[in-house]
This record gives C-alpha cells, structure tokens and sequence, in this order.
C-alpha cells in the first residue's frame, strides 16, 4: 500500500468510528437511543470541549503540570534506575543481597503507593512525581543490569588485551553497554512517568489531565472526560514523537535501534 | 631453534584443565611444548575443538594453566601478556564507537593526548586499506572491514607479539587471501612474533615460518613441527602453486588428517550422545 493509500485508510477509519458514534447518540434506532447521550456523550460535543478548553487556555496550565510531573519522574527515576543497576551487576553480592526486597517492591501494584505519597508529599506535583519514579525507577534498573550483566566477554577480553584496567572497562565498556540497554527502554520508560503523573493526579490533586477527567467524571460530564481522554493521547504520541527523535541520534551504532523492553 | 634470538613466546609442559559442572575435571591441553622466537610466525593448527584457541589464550594470559609454566622473553608470565596484542575470531570491537575511535582507544588508555591518539589511529587505518571508513559504526562495516579495523586496533599499540585465533575464520575465500597477504605485508614491516591459530592448513603454511599440528582433543598434544622456508616475502595465492608447498602440504596432511578424523569421531559421537 502506497503511503497516501494508507493514509486515506487510516483517516477513514476515524471517520467511520466518529459518525457511527454521532449517530447513534443523536438518532433514535426502533425508538430508543443506542448511545445515550448521558453516558457516552457525542464527537461534536467533545471536540467543542477540547476546542473551549484550547480557545480559552485552560488546559495549557494542566499539560504543563502533567509533562513537567512527567518529566520529573523520567529523569529521577532513569538516573536512580541507572545508578542502581550498574552498582547491583558490579557488586553480585550487595545484588544477592537485595534481591528479594527488590522483587518485594517491584512485584507490589504501585497504584497502592499513591495514598501514602500523597500522604507524605501532599497534594502538588510531588507525590505524583514519586508514583512516577516508582514505575520508571524499576524498568531502567533491570535494563541496565542486564545490560551491564551481558557484556560480550569477547568484548570484555579484547578490551583488557588492549590494556584497560577495571577503571577504563567501567568507563569504556560496561557504561556505553548500561546506557544502550537503558535507551532501549527508553519508550516503555517514559509512557510510564505519563502513567505515572496521571494516575497520581486522578487520585487526588488540585491540576493537571488526571485532575481534569477526575473533576469531568465528578459532575458525570461524560464529554469531559472523552475530551480529557482525547488530550492525553495525543500528549502522549507527542512525547513518543520525540522520544523516537532522540533515540535515533543516541543509538547511531546500533544496527537497528530495538524495541524497548518492559 | 635458532638460540640467538630471544624467545618471545616459550610454553614449557602447559597443561590446561577445566573443571565440569559435574565435578570432573577436563583436561583440554596436555603438555604442550612450544616456543616462538623473536619475529618468528608460527601456525598452530589441529582439528576442532582441540584446544588451539585455549592455547593462545594461555599465552595471552586469560587463562592460567593447570601445570606447566608460560615464559614471555624469558620472564614467567603472571597476570595478562602485556606485551602481546591479542586479535580475536568472534567481533571483538566496541560497537558504540566508530571505527577511529575503536583504533585510538588503544593509545589513549594509556595517557596520549586524543589527537595524537586520533591522528595515529588515522594513519593505521589507512594502512588496512580503510581511511575512508574512519567515521562508520562497526555495524555499518563488512566483516572483512570490522577484521581490517581490529587489525589496525591490535597494531597501534605495537605489541612485541601477536596473537590471533582464527582470524580470518568467518571471512569468505576471497578475502582471507587479501587479508592473509595484508597480513604479511603489515609484519614484514617490522617482523613481531605472531602465534596464529587456525583450522586451515593452506593458509597455515601460505603466511608461517613454522607450522606446529595438535592432536584431537581431550588431552590434546602438540604432535610435530614443521619448518616453511619458502622464500620471503609471499604472495597467498601464488604461493599455493609452488612445488615445496605441494610436498609440505602433502607431508603434514598425512599427520593431520587422522587427527582430523579422531577429531570428526568424537565430535559425532559426542552430538549421539546427548
């Protein structure tokens, strides 16, 4: 299929969803309306909300919260993740050691953590920022220690043979090898900060796309919350967008750069 | 042996033993005797899996033999071979780095300036016939290319002695005999001794000075030693047409090929057993 093609045919699947959903929550089939409007809303109504809420500047203060709440949990959560990991695959015995706590931590639903961050770290951003970290903190720990866990020991020989000591391996080859295994999941990491940031704030708080559904859904305003939903999608292929952007400059070696890995 | 020279590489009764998982130990090598002179190229060849590449590893200092001791000039051989460069079969090169900076690393581990480090490895690169490719990742090389960049890698730092396991195994014909010859052009320059493992008879006899045969393994011997005086310097494909070669060829395959049999034999068996 040709790229205009496919193009069209991705177009038109929208256009199918869109009007069989306006027309069965604005015209009634045998007498009774499929869709109730109460319950699910309609396109024109959504998109009228997702227009208001652009027009006027509102939602603009709320993504702001969100991406920042976002971007804090990615980079507090990768740089612990990285620092954690390289430490347990160099030293297997602190590694043993703390192994089964981590699988404690990481096997716990994170969503129960929320109340008790909320309760330690309040309302604002930081308690959503911390659910974040949680989530991103252990994705970014397994890949690298894998990574760092499964150097080549080819790779490994020829770089002693070339006279590195542990000093210069750590810098020249367990690094670059940690750091590729952790852009790897570079994708799977940062959708989860978003998750992390929204739930959070659908939990409780006082701004952001959590907190626009959560207020929406609150005043059983069904529209809202289709709209919030329709933001927040497309926030999230933004962000993806350029997640892809920065992967490819960073992985260059890389023969393809690999899917990530949750 | 010719005793005016200094030996670079001396094996002396090198037994190297692994321990199983099942607590048996396997002896892979079994007192091997064996010394290099100083710019001498010597070929070890013998069926596969007998432990040729152990061999070299045991010169390069990765591995520790069971019994048995390992000179490097005349010195006993503790921790790594700092005096060797090792070239290995398998990608040995850092894919995160592009093919000049996988050849300076070499200096610049130890202190040079990065831009001398850079020039140099420039400069080697170009020797491999590769100074076009100098910016490309390791993945966007040939196997044969990757093969040039780890050559100019080993080379840069000028070790004393070269060590290489099968280097040119996963290469097609074609270019193993331009790697072979590139090969000897580059030690003709300055005549390291090289310790070369390989599977390949020909190729064996095409670049040494001396041509050592092991058995099969387990336990495996060094079982005869051949000396190659064809004339110097070579080319690998029309040296391959010579009389001596034919008759050397000849000569050494007859020892050769029962070990190669032996070798065949328990590798089948080993494949029904399990």
């Amino acid at each position: 299929m040709s790229r205009p093609t496919l193009l069209f045919w991705q177009l038109m699947v929208a256009v199918v969803a869109l009007s069989l959903w306006q027309f069965f929550a604005s015209v009634p089939v045998f007498g009774k309306m499929l869709l109730p409007p109460f319950f699910f809303s309609n396109p024109v109504d959504v998109f009228s909300q997702i227009f208001k809420w652009f027009s006027t500047g509102v939602i603009w203060k709320h993504l702001a919260i969100t991406l920042w709440e976002s971007i804090l949990a990615f980079v507090i959560g990768s740089v612990g993740g990285v620092l954690v990991g390289f430490w347990f695959a160099r030293q297997p015995r602190v590694a043993a050691v703390f192994d089964p706590y981590v699988k404690m931590i990481n096997a716990l639903p994170r969503v129960v953590l929320a109340p008790i961050f909320t309760l330690w770290l309040g309302l604002g951003i930081w308690s959503k920022v911390a659910l974040g970290v949680t989530l991103v903190f252990f994705i970014v720990f397994f890949n690298v220690y894998q990574g760092v866990k499964e150097v080549s020991t080819t790779v490994l020989d020829n770089g002693r043979m070339l006279g590195m000591n542990e000093r210069q391996l750590t810098r020249h080859v367990y690094w670059p090898s940690a750091l590729s295994w952790m852009f790897s999941s570079l994708h799977t990491s940062v959708g989860f900060a978003v998750v992390g940031a929204v739930v959070g704030e659908y939990l409780g708080s006082a701004a952001g796309l959590g907190y626009l559904i959560q207020q929406a859904e609150g005043v059983f305003d069904v529209g809202a919350v289709f709209a919030g939903m329709f933001v927040l999608s497309a926030f999230v292929i933004l962000i993806d967008i350029g997640v892809t952007m920065v992967e490819r400059r960073l992985l260059v070696w890389r023969p393809t750069a690999a899917e990530g890995r949750g | 042996m010719d005793t005016a020279q200094p030996t670079a590489v001396a094996l002396d009764d090198a037994t190297v033993a692994f321990r199983l998982a099942d607590a048996r130990v396997y002896t892979a090598v079994e007192k091997a005797r064996l010394s290099v002179a100083h710019g001498e190229f010597v070929a070890i060849v013998g069926p596969t899996g007998c432990g040729k590449s152990t061999l070299l590893n045991v010169a390069a200092g990765l591995l520790k033999p069971a019994a048995g001791a390992v000179r490097i000039f005349d010195q006993p051989l503790k921790g790594l071979n700092r005096d060797a460069g090792y070239l290995f079969q398998a990608d040995a090169l850092f894919p995160w780095k592009t093919a000049i900076d996988n050849v300076a690393i070499g200096l610049e581990i130890t202190g040079a300036p990065r831009a001398h480090a850079l020039e140099r490895a420039q400069g080697w690169l170009t020797a491999v016939g590769l100074g076009a490719f100098s910016h490309r990742y390791p993945h966007m090389l040939s196997g044969g290319q990757r093969k040039r960049v780890g050559l100019a890698q080993v080379l840069i730092r000028d070790p004393k002695i070269l060590l290489m396991d099968e280097p040119f195994g996963p290469l097609d014909a074609q270019t193993r005999q331009i790697m072979g010859n590139l090969l000897l052009e580059l030690w003709n320059a300055d005549r390291k001794a090289v310790l070369f493992v390989t599977h390949d008879l020909e190729e064996a006899i095409a670049l040494a000075d001396r041509v050592v045969i092991m058995s099969a393994g387990p336990g495996a011997r060094i079982i005869g030693d051949w000396r190659v005086s064809l004339p110097r310097p070579r080319d690998i494909s029309e040296v391959r047409m010579e009389k001596q070669f034919h008759e050397l060829h000849r000569e050494i395959w007859s020892v050769l090929k029962d070990e190669v049999m032996k070798g065949y034999a328990q590798s089948t068996q080993a494949a029904e057993a399990s």
